[in-house]
């Protein structure tokens, strides 16, 4: 039991903290191909700037979120390799094609962007931006195909004791993906566009290049409107969707106990787990099921009607996730992006009216904002993975049944500690480098001059 | 020959491509410390590599992936068997790949020194740990019948395996030190000349020594194909060593890569149709049958792979034409 509770945190810690990276990165990849196109096209030397002054903050997060990376593919053989076992027939393909497909890609063509700027003709290093920009948002696709297969098994039979692939179509148009993989994507545009937002205002609150600021917040704000609409329209078919598919985790994410028809929807609740109620709560009745179905009737079903029929379909045990987590995150997720459209909205009336640089207020919750799409993206994937619980693969294997049983508590425990540590240590010298580089703006000072250190550097003194 | 063959094939390409390219790589950057004597030559070094490690880094995150598609068995029982030592090679890696882009982006001394070594660190690491990988996985490690490693990390340590990590070490700081003569100008060039041709010298007796040890704690040399590789090896070895006295470098990058290329095939071929031996009983071998996907997935993934593989080494190939220029002190420098 020891063991799978150390292997569970190390899990949880390091995919949260992978994922703190990664969304930027599917995002800002755009945004800066976006801003360099219209150099190319312009001939306009701000964009380029632009391209580069973005670049520098995208490649910074870029490279926590690579060497973070590495560490999600070695530890599903590591620490969960009964799992991989179980289905590596299935789950090692996706990840398999993600590093042919879209790793090489993105590794090659980043070294083509940073190191070409003076060896490429301009549209030529354009596209490199363009394929790094498609390449991080493939990866996320076969990824994501594989958790989806956790999520909804498809495409599969049980044989030789384990799960066989029979149909790789299956895996790839598992619907639970075509959901996902929009939602994670679009999560990810929403986080780089607020990211670009919340900095620039940091600088048109000081008046440092307005015009440059300006720029960037109105490209940015395009992109983090039709991101922030989709991903809500998307978010909300996702949750019809997983009613039918993953009931249990959707009941969860309610904390709806009892079956009920018409379904209320509790805004906050007292959660009580072990007797299986809610102690309190404050209810709008009839909108879950409004959520649900579309009209203010239907039924839906509640935690303790689908764990009898678990119980009757996969045997005895307790199928109920904690639920409190599951309920509170998905909460946490909704008001953040509730939060973000509202503040993308104002900013459009800002831009619209052209009074953007003298809202002051308004720029200084956009730096704090900054936050907001972070906050959505982990309590999002809090809900996905810990409303998954107790399965490791939905109906199929349990958590507890995927953990490597050659691999100790105390190596567990070296290595959790080892890469939280790595981890805490990189976030500040990250966080230092990005705010950095974030202040000093698209200074003329070319960067030689001012990064050279003064004298001579003796590795030795 | 069937799909559990060709997997195993492009398995042992993967690695042979992975230690030929971050081969080089990791050599640099376990001599930047040591050859670069001030802070403008320490960033030719590490831009001498900068378009390139993050490329060649890929070539292990795809063998890896590869084992798990196709021998999802080998990949469970070598990650999990291997446990303390993966968790060093990812903290090395984690830090080395940050520290290239981090290093040159603050200008306190302390600050660039510190990533000089955490460069220095998280290239030696893995520099030395795969060459103690894969030796362990032809001599044989204490498997049992359900397929799990019953070691612990000191059972991975043994004067035959120490030496396959010695060895592997030694071929990478050559390779680094020759493509080093070939990418940079100046005093530097003359400084990785001499490197390369001290490396040389001491992995010529390490090889032998790791032949000698192959054929009494191995069965390599009952396979004609692997005895010959390692021969090969051996011998392009000793030429890459004359090659470098007599100055022809673009020839002796060559020689030490065709050198990497068949020692890292020798072991792979010592292994078929094994993918890691047992040394508690023959028959808990993991083969390339016992520890393989279904025929569908292979067939799936054969159809990707082959797809795939000749565009990515046509546009990885290209990289290189790009960025072929001798980097020179006095031009801008990313890093």
């Amino acid at each position: 039991m020891n063991e799978l509770i150390l292997a569970r945190w190390q899990f949880g810690i390091t995919t949260v903290y992978h994922f703190l990276f990664v969304p930027l990165t599917l995002g800002l990849s755009i945004l800066v191909a976006i801003m360099e196109t219209i150099y190319v096209r312009t001939g306009n030397e701000t964009y380029k700037k632009m391209a580069k002054f973005w670049g520098k903050l995208f490649l910074i997060n870029f490279a926590m979120g690579v060497v973070t990376g590495i560490v999600q593919e070695f530890q599903f053989g590591m620490n969960w390799s009964e799992y991989s076992r179980f289905v590596g027939d299935i789950f090692g393909a996706p990840l398999a094609v993600e590093a042919l497909a879209a790793f090489f890609l993105e590794s090659t063509f980043i070294g083509l962007w940073i190191f070409g700027w003076d060896r490429l003709s301009k549209k030529l290093h354009a596209i490199t931006i363009w394929l790094v920009a498609f390449a991080t948002n493939l990866s996320a696709f076969w990824i994501l195909t594989a958790n989806s297969f956790m999520q909804n098994p498809v495409g599969y039979v049980l044989k030789n004791n384990r799960a066989e692939m029979t149909d790789f179509f299956a895996l790839l148009s598992n619907p639970h993906v075509w959901y996902q993989f929009p939602h994670t994507v679009l999560s990810g545009f929403c986080t780089a566009a607020f990211f670009v937002m919340g900095i620039s205002a940091y600088h048109l609150i000081r008046k440092n290049h307005p015009d440059f600021f300006t720029k960037s917040f109105k490209i940015a704000l395009t992109f983090g409107i039709i991101s922030v609409i989709l991903v809500a329209g998307i978010g909300h078919a996702q949750g019809q969707y997983l009613t039918e598919a993953q009931p249990m985790k959707m009941a969860a994410a309610e904390a709806l106990w009892e079956s009920a028809d018409p379904a209320p929807l509790a805004l906050v609740a007292a959660i009580d787990q072990d007797n299986q109620t809610n102690t309190f709560s404050l209810e709008i009745p009839g909108l879950l099921s409004f959520l649900t179905y579309n009209q203010f009737k239907g039924e839906v079903l509640g935690i303790k009607e689908i764990q009898a029929q678990y119980e009757a379909t996969y045997g005895p045990g307790n199928y109920i996730p904690p639920v409190a987590p599951v309920f509170w995150s998905f909460r946490l997720m909704v008001g953040a992006g509730i939060l973000m459209i509202l503040l993308a909205f104002y900013g459009l009336y800002a831009v619209k009216t052209g009074k953007l640089s003298s809202q002051t207020f308004y720029l200084k919750i956009m730096l704090l904002a900054i936050a907001l799409p972070y906050l959505a993206n982990i309590s999002g994937w809090m809900v996905a993975e810990i409303g998954r619980q107790p399965w490791i693969v939905q109906g199929l294997m349990t958590v507890e049944a995927g953990i490597s049983p050659n691999v100790s508590a105390g190596a567990l425990l070296t290595t959790l500690v080892g890469f939280t540590l790595i981890y805490g240590v990189l976030a500040v010298v990250d966080l230092y480098l990005l705010g950095k580089y974030a202040k000093l703006g698209p200074e003329e000072v070319p960067w030689e001059k001012r990064i050279q250190p003064k004298g001579e550097v003796s590795l030795w003194t | 020959m069937d799909l559990n063959v060709l997997w195993f094939v492009l398995v042992t390409i993967l690695f042979i491509g992975f230690f030929f390219l971050e081969g080089f790589d990791y050599g640099v950057g376990i001599l930047l410390p040591f050859l670069g004597k001030n802070d403008t030559e320490r960033r030719m070094i590490i831009n001498s590599i900068g378009p390139f490690w993050d490329g060649n880094e890929v070539w292990m995150l795809t063998a890896g992936g590869a084992m798990f598609a196709a021998f999802p068995n080998w990949y469970a029982t070598m990650f999990s068997g291997f446990y303390l030592a993966l968790f060093l090679m990812l903290a090395a890696l984690i830090v080395r790949g940050v520290a290239f882009e981090f290093r040159s982006k603050d200008p306190k001394p302390t600050w660039r020194k510190a990533w000089d070594w955490a460069i220095f660190g998280g290239s030696f690491i893995p520099a030395l740990l795969w060459g103690v990988a894969i030796t362990n996985l032809l001599q044989g490690l204490p498997i049992g019948v359900n397929m799990e490693y019953t070691g612990t990390f000191w059972t991975l340590l043994s004067p035959y395996t120490l030496v396959g990590g010695l060895t592997g070490l030694l071929f990478f700081i050559l390779h680094g030190a020759i493509f080093l003569t070939l990418k940079i100008q100046g005093p530097l060039k003359e400084r990785a000349h001499r490197v390369a041709l001290k490396a040389n010298g001491i992995a010529i007796p390490s090889l032998l020594l790791l032949v000698i040890l192959s054929y009494f704690k191995t069965d390599l040399f009952t396979k004609m194909g692997a005895g010959l590789a390692l021969i090969i090896a051996a011998i392009t070895l000793i030429s890459t060593y004359g090659l470098l006295r007599s100055g022809k470098f673009g020839l002796a990058f060559f020689t030490s890569g065709l050198n990497i290329v068949f020692a890292t095939l020798a072991i792979f071929w010592g292994l078929f149709p094994r993918v890691m031996v047992s040394s508690l009983n023959p028959d808990w071998n993991l083969t390339i049958y016992n520890a393989s996907s279904s025929p569908y997935t292979l067939k799936v993934m054969t159809i990707v792979a082959l797809t795939l593989v000749p565009v990515v080494l046509a546009y990885q190939a290209w990289t290189y034409w790009v960025f072929r220029k001798r980097i020179t002190g006095d031009q801008h420098l990313e890093y």
